[in-house]
């Protein structure tokens, strides 16, 4: 048969069954634009994590005390009191691959500006945690290291505590606020910068000068724990290593001994947050590939209710001439035509909900291209093989078998 | 074979043996497997159809008619025999093969006119060719309108088959039939499901297609159907019986002509 009259036979036999090839496109469609934008909703929230985690600042590794497990207690992570401003200048001094290092300790206070008051955390830090984080002032200056051997009352605020305490749109720096009834001048205000990856709202902190929020608010003489980038993002284990190594023989700690704090660096982070992402990307993946194959299902359903009709047809058709190639390939480009087709309305339909769930819900999505082909694929593979299955079984038939078929 | 040195002018359906052969069959068997039962279709059946023959092949239901006529149609296999169709051994042939057998030299007509549902009598008389590579779409048109015109629908060329009546069914799927120029027309009860009217209408075309030359075989219960053949054929538990030369056929064309017509008058009545 040429293929012009094998595809007008096909088109033509779509078009006699309407509702079938609709219904059959149906389970195609679905399972193509879920798959499309369940793939969407994953990837989409992988890259904002990874966004977000990138906002953590650069080459970030944080050092916590361990929790100390002496006399055979153990206690709670961070509570331990062994980690000394001595540890930082330490790695300031004999660590190549750390370009910055800061204690850091952090309270929660209870702000007041006249009558209005907020409660939020306190941070203690040196002025080059704003370098690690890449944290930028949007207004004022930042306080300096003098203002922290001195232990001044002086504070850069985030955007948050700024519209609880001073309303929107005002830029109070130079104002004063009271700290756990503390007198604090703002010098400065950070730029915005939204959630970070665990949804804490980063423009929500009060940073002050380390000594001022250690002695003067916590009254305390350890310090939390410790912020430091490496150099380059290469040297990041390389720091990790140097750290550990000097803060061992600061703390009397063999080489072969466990050490008495953790590093983690922002690697780690990523790698466990995309990991959970990853986790929630193949849950809906797989939610999607159940619709897909419950589609296929569908497909099936239908085809095998045709099957009387179908052979039927076949054995009409083998009466008066056709071969089995004939058969086949005519069923082959009826199938193809349904999800090559179904296909489409899928992709377009999987692409117009994601941008639906973007905009209404406004969660991140991502479509990508491999998504696209691979549902696409998928779901003409189950297509064609639905469809083309009962006419392989029919095409083998005698024609009389397939003639008396019911 | 020999069939191109044929001389011209024999009387229809005498001097047999002088006649080409464009059916040969020869201890023809077939039996059914049902499980462990066999049913015995055919039990050996050797006939001789020759070109310009019209033959009716007749016997008690289950005797094997339909069984024998699926296996001239290439539409089944024989269990054991020979069968040559225009010369050709057919048992020898590929599922391909029988498959451009039956695109180019056969015509079969079903009892049940199997048509395919949803698709324009012209689509159903031109569905042979569209299995014929050599044929162009201008031909193909062409051909199947003039074999609508043959069996008097060229009027209902773009009707669909629940649009048409028995009868007229049963002629488009006798113009699908001979739409390929066949050498043998086979007909499984043509007229099993019309009414007396109509089936002298389809044998009159019948007829008239076996004086242009092609082989006609049909089954059918009815004496007064076979009477318009040339020769009949009787069946019994998968054997020839009979086999007789009809004195006499019936011409359907002039009977057709002397009933009364029925359409309008009867209106009128
Ligand atoms: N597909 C089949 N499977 C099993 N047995 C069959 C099959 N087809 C026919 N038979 C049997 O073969 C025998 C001959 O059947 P066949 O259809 O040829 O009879 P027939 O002469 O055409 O009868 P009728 O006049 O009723 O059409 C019957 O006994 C029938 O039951
Ligand atoms: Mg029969």
């Amino acid at each position: 048969m040429k293929v012009k009259n094998l595809l007008k036979a096909a088109l033509r036999s779509l078009a006699k069954n309407k509702m079938r090839t609709f219904l059959t496109m149906l389970g195609i469609i679905i399972g193509v634009a879920s798959v499309i934008a369940m793939l969407a909703i994953g990837e989409g929230s992988k890259q904002s994590i990874q966004a977000q985690i990138s906002t953590l600042g650069t080459n970030v590794l944080m050092i916590f005390p361990q929790a100390s497990s002496s006399g055979g207690v153990r206690m709670e992570a961070g509570s331990s009191q062994k980690m000394t401003i001595e540890d930082v200048t330490a790695i300031s001094d004999r660590c190549p691959s750390v370009a910055y290092v800061t204690p850091q300790v952090r309270t929660s206070g209870q702000l007041v500006n006249g009558n209005m008051n907020w409660r939020t955390s306190v941070y203690g830090v040196y002025p080059n945690y704003f370098e690690i984080r890449n944290l930028k002032l949007m207004s004022g200056n930042l306080f300096t290291l003098s203002d922290d051997r001195s232990a001044t009352k002086v504070c850069v605020i985030g955007q948050t505590v700024v519209n609880n305490l001073f309303g929107a749109n005002t830029d109070p720096t130079g104002s004063y606020i009271r700290i756990n009834k503390i007198p604090f001048k703002i010098v400065g205000i950070t730029e915005k910068k939204g959630q970070n990856a665990f949804g804490q709202d980063q423009d929500d902190m009060v940073f002050a000068p380390f000594s001022t929020v250690q002695k003067r608010i916590m009254a305390i003489t350890f310090i939390q724990s410790m912020l430091a980038s490496a150099t380059t993002e290469a040297l990041i284990p390389a720091a990790s290593r140097e750290i550990t190594d000097v803060l061992k023989a600061k703390h009397n700690l063999g080489p072969s001994e466990d050490p008495d704090f953790t590093i983690r660096t922002q690697t780690d982070i990523a790698t466990a947050a995309t990991a959970t992402s990853g986790i929630l990307t193949i849950l809906l993946a797989t939610i999607a590939s159940i619709s897909l194959l419950v589609g296929g299902i569908g497909i099936m359903n239908i085809m095998l209710v045709s099957v009387t009709e179908r052979t039927r047809e076949i054995g009409i058709r083998m009466s008066v001439g056709a071969r089995g190639r004939d058969v086949l390939l005519q069923f082959l480009i009826e199938a193809l035509l349904i999800s090559l087709l179904g296909g489409f309305i899928g992709v377009t339909l999987g692409v117009l909900v994601s941008q639906l769930i973007a905009n209404i819900l406004s969660w991140p999505v991502t479509i990508t291209i491999p998504s696209i082909l691979m549902s696409f694929l998928f779901s003409s593979a189950i297509g064609i093989f639905f469809g083309w299955y009962p006419a392989r079984k029919a095409a083998g038939l005698n024609p009389i078998d397939a003639l008396r078929y019911e | 074979m020999h069939r191109k040195c044929k001389g011209v002018g024999q009387a229809a359906g005498e001097d047999i043996k002088m006649d080409t052969t464009i059916v040969s069959v020869k201890s023809l068997v077939k039996t059914y497997k049902m499980g462990d039962v066999e049913v015995h279709a055919l039990r050996g059946v050797n006939v001789d159809i020759m070109k310009d023959d019209f033959v009716a092949i007749m016997g008690k239901s289950g005797s094997g008619k339909s069984t024998f006529m699926n296996i001239l149609g290439c539409l089944d296999i024989p269990t054991r025999g020979k069968y040559y169709l225009d010369g050709v051994d057919v048992s020898s042939l590929s599922r391909d093969e029988l498959a451009n057998l039956r695109n180019r030299k056969i015509g079969f007509v079903f009892q049940s006119f199997n048509l395919l549902s949803r698709t324009s009598a012209l689509e159903n008389v031109e569905l042979p060719l569209m299995y014929n590579k050599k044929i162009s779409s201008h031909e193909m048109h062409e051909r199947s309108m003039k074999a609508l015109e043959a069996v008097g629908l060229a009027d209902r060329a773009h009707h669909f088959p629940n649009q048409l009546s028995g009868g007229e069914q049963q002629r488009v799927a006798i113009a699908r039939s001979l739409v390929n120029d066949p050498v043998v027309i086979l007909a499984d009860e043509p007229t099993g499901n019309l009414d007396t009217r109509t089936s002298l209408e389809v044998m009159a075309i019948f007829q008239k297609l076996n004086q242009k030359g092609i082989t006609v075989v049909i089954v059918t219960h009815e004496p007064d159907i076979a009477a318009f053949t040339k020769q009949n054929i009787t069946f019994r538990d998968g054997r020839i019986i009979k086999a007789i030369a009809v004195d006499k056929p019936r011409n359907a064309m002039n009977e057709l002509a002397s009933m009364p017509a029925v359409t309008d008058e009867e209106d009128e009545l």
